[in-house]
C-alpha cells in the first residue's frame, strides 16, 4: 500500500468518528433534557398574592414553582436592626435596602441556602429565621449570619402591582 | 472457571450442556473449594444475597398497587397498608428489609476489613462490592422518597440539594434532577423509575463480584493464599451450603423480630405525615444506615468541603487496597492493626451516633473529632502501618494452627517460642 492511501484511509477513519460522534451526542441529548422543568412546570412561573390583611410583625408564606416565600410586614425595629448592621460582618455583604424594595415589605424565597429546609420565623440569635435542618440563623432581612448556609436567603424577582397585591416572578 | 472437565452422565444433560455448558457451571459452584476455617462472618454474602432477592420480590409486588404520583401516592401507601391482603406484610418486609440488608452490608464490609479480603488479589471484587454498596444507598434514598411523606419530602430536599455545592453549574444540575425548581410529581416519578432499575443493576453486580471471586476464591480467616482443592479446602456444597443456611435462619429470626413486634421503630414517625413543602420538620436525620456520613457531611462547617469530604468517605474505602500495603492479610497477625480497626469501629459508631443527633455543641465537636479521625485511619495510620508494623509470623497452611490448637496470636507465639 502507498502512504498516500494509508493517509487517506486515516482521514476516512477520523471523518467517521467525528461525525458518529456528532450523531451519538445528538441523539443522547433528548434523553437527558427530558429530565429538564417541562412546560408545564415553566407555566407556573408567576403568581400574585394579596397583602392587604397582613399587619405589621406578621409575615405569610405562600408558595411559588414549588417553594415556599416568606412576605413579611417588618416592625420598624426589624427594619432599623437591618439597616444598622456593618457590611463587614455579614458573611454575604447586602444592604437592606438592596434587599427590601419597600423598607416595610420583606420577600425572599423561604429556603435555606444550605441544603433547602424552610427556616423557622421569629427565632435564632439574630431575630430572623432560623434553620432547623442545619443550623443557620438568618438576620431580619434574612441574611445568613452564622452556620453552614453559604449565601442570603434569595430574593425572587418581583413588583406591588398595587397596594395590596404582590406579583411574584 | 472449572479446571477439569465435566460430563453429564445422562444423554439430555450431555446434549444440553455441548449447547449450553449451564450443568458445568452448576458443577463447578457446588464443588467449588472453600477454605475450611471459614467462620460465621464469612456468611453474609449469603445472607446478602438473599436480602436482595427479598427486596426484588416484595418490591415487585408493591409496584402492583403503588402509585407513583405527587398526590396519590400517600394514600396508595396507606391503602398498602389497610386494604391489600397481606400488603402490610410485604411493605413492612420491604422497608425492614432495606435496614436488615445495611446491617448485612456492613458487618460484611468490616469483616473484609478485619482479615484483608480486599488486599491483592481481590482488589476488584472489593472495589465491585464497592460499587454496590453505593447503588444500595441510592436505591434506599428513592425508596425512602416513594411515601411522600414529610421525611421523604424533605430527605429528598436536602439530599439533591448537595448537588448544588457543586460551583457554577450545581443549580442547573439540580433542577435538572427535580424536573423542576422544587421536589415535587416530576421528582418523584422518577425516582420511582431508578428505584426499580438499581436492584438489578445490584444483582448483575453481584454475579461479576461472585465470579471475580470465584478466581482467586474465598480469603479465609489466617489470610493465607491456599492450594486449591487440597487438604485445607472442602467443596462449597454441602460444607458451605449447609452453614450458610443455618447463620440465615438466625438471621431471619431478628429480621421477623422487626417486622412482626417493631415494624416502625427503625423508620420516623413524621413520615407517616404527608408531605408539605411549607413545612420542614423540626429534626431531619436520615435513615440509621446513613447517619456515620451525615454526621461527616455535618462536621463540616463549608458546604462545598462538607460534600466533598461525605463523597471523600465512601471514596477513600474504593482505594483502600492502594492504601493498605502490608502483604499480611488476616489482622490475627497484624497486632497494630486490629487495635486500629477496633478503634476505626468504634469511631463509625460515634459517627453514627452524632449523626442522629442535632448539630451543635458537644455532639458537633465530636463529630468533628470523629471525622478527622476517620480520614486519619485511611490516609495516615494504614499507610504507616503497612511499612512500619512487625507482624506475627503467618502459618504456611490452615492445617498447622489448627493441629496446634488455637488460631490466636498469643498459642502461635508460645509455638514459635518451643520451636
Amino acid at each position: 500500500m502507498s502512504e498516500k492511501k494509508v493517509k487517506r484511509r486515516e482521514f476516512i477513519f477520523t471523518a467517521t468518528y467525528a461525525v458518529g460522534a456528532v450523531g451519538v451526542g445528538a441523539t443522547i441529548w433528548p434523553l437527558i433534557d427530558q429530565m429538564n422543568p417541562d412546560a408545564s412546570v415553566k407555566a407556573l412561573a408567576s403568581t400574585e398574592v394579596d397583602i392587604s390583611n397582613v399587619e405589621r410583625g406578621q409575615s405569610i408564606t405562600v408558595l411559588w414553582r414549588g417553594k415556599p416565600v416568606f412576605i413579611r410586614r417588618r416592625t420598624e425595629e426589624e427594619i432599623s436592626k437591618a439597616k444598622e448592621v456593618d457590611l463587614k460582618d455579614l458573611k454575604h455583604p447586602e444592604r437592606d435596602e438592596d434587599r427590601a424594595k419597600n423598607p416595610e415589605w420583606l420577600v425572599m424565597l423561604g429556603v435555606c441556602t444550605h441544603l433547602g429546609c424552610v427556616p423557622l420565623g421569629d427565632t435564632g440569635e439574630y431575630g430572623g429565621w432560623f434553620c432547623p435542618c442545619h443550623g443557620s440563623h438568618y438576620d431580619t432581612s434574612g441574611r445568613i449570619r452564622k452556620g453552614p448556609a453559604p449565601t442570603n436567603m434569595e430574593v425572587p424577582k418581583y413588583e406591588f402591582v398595587n397596594n395590596n397585591i404582590i406579583k411574584i416572578g | 472457571m472449572s479446571n477439569h472437565e465435566y460430563t453429564p452422565s445422562s444423554k439430555f444433560g450431555k446434549w444440553f450442556n455441548d449447547r449450553l455448558p449451564l450443568l458445568t457451571l452448576g458443577k463447578h459452584l457446588t464443588d467449588y473449594p472453600t477454605p475450611k476455617n471459614l467462620n460465621y462472618w464469612w456468611t453474609f454474602g449469603g445472607i446478602l444475597t438473599f436480602c436482595l432477592i427479598t427486596q426484588i420480590v416484595t418490591g415487585l409486588i408493591l409496584a402492583m398497587h403503588y402509585v407513583a404520583h405527587a398526590d396519590l401516592a400517600f394514600g396508595s401507601v396507606e391503602h398498602i397498608m389497610r386494604n391489600v391482603n397481606y400488603g402490610w406484610l410485604i411493605r413492612y418486609t420491604h422497608a425492614n428489609g432495606a435496614s436488615m440488608f445495611f446491617l448485612a452490608v456492613y458487618i460484611h464490609i468490616f469483616r473484609s476489613l478485619y482479615y484483608g479480603s480486599y488486599k491483592s488479589p481481590r482488589e476488584i471484587i472489593w472495589i465491585l462490592g464497592m460499587i454496590i454498596y453505593i447503588l444500595m444507598m441510592a436505591a434506599a434514598f428513592m425508596g425512602y422518597v416513594l411515601p411522600w411523606g414529610q421525611m421523604s419530602f424533605w430527605g429528598a430536599t436536602v439530599i439533591t440539594n448537595l448537588f448544588s455545592a457543586i460551583p457554577l453549574i450545581g443549580e442547573s444540575i439540580v433542577t435538572w434532577l427535580w424536573g423542576g425548581y422544587s421536589v415535587d410529581n416530576p421528582t418523584l416519578t422518577r425516582f420511582f423509575s431508578l428505584h426499580y432499575l438499581i436492584p438489578f443493576l445490584i444483582l448483575g453486580l453481584v454475579v461479576l463480584h461472585i465470579w471475580a471471586l470465584h478466581v482467586p476464591g474465598n480469603n479465609n480467616p489466617i489470610g493465607i493464599d491456599l492450594k486449591k482443592p487440597s487438604k485445607d479446602t472442602v467443596p462449597f456444597h454441602p460444607y458451605i451450603v449447609i452453614k450458610d443456611l443455618f447463620a440465615l435462619l438466625i438471621f431471619l429470626i431478628i429480621f421477623a423480630f422487626f417486622v412482626f413486634y417493631s415494624p416502625n421503630i427503625l423508620g420516623h414517625a413524621d413520615n407517616y405525615i404527608e408531605a408539605n413543602p411549607m413545612v420542614t420538620p423540626a429534626h431531619i436525620v436520615p435513615e440509621w444506615y446513613l447517619l456515620p456520613f451525615y454526621a461527616i457531611l455535618r462536621s463540616v462547617p463549608d458546604k462545598l468541603l462538607g460534600v466533598i469530604a461525605m463523597f471523600g468517605a465512601l471514596f477513600i474505602l474504593v482505594i483502600l487496597p492502594w492504601l493498605d500495603t502490608s502483604r499480611t492479610r488476616s489482622a490475627i497477625f497484624r497486632p497494630l492493626y486490629k487495635q486500629f480497626y477496633w478503634f476505626l469501629v468504634a469511631d463509625v459508631l460515634i459517627l453514627g451516633y452524632v449523626g442522629a443527633m442535632p448539630a451543635e455543641g458537644i455532639y458537633l465537636l465530636v463529630a468533628r473529632v470523629a471525622t478527622a479521625y476517620y480520614f486519619a485511619h485511611f490516609l495516615i495510620i494504614l499507610p504507616v502501618l503497612s511499612r512500619k508494623e512487625k507482624v506475627l509470623d503467618v502459618p504456611l497452611s490452615i492445617t498447622e494452627p489448627v493441629l496446634g490448637g488455637s488460631v490466636s496470636a498469643s498459642a502461635l507465639k508460645q509455638k514459635k517460642d518451643k520451636l
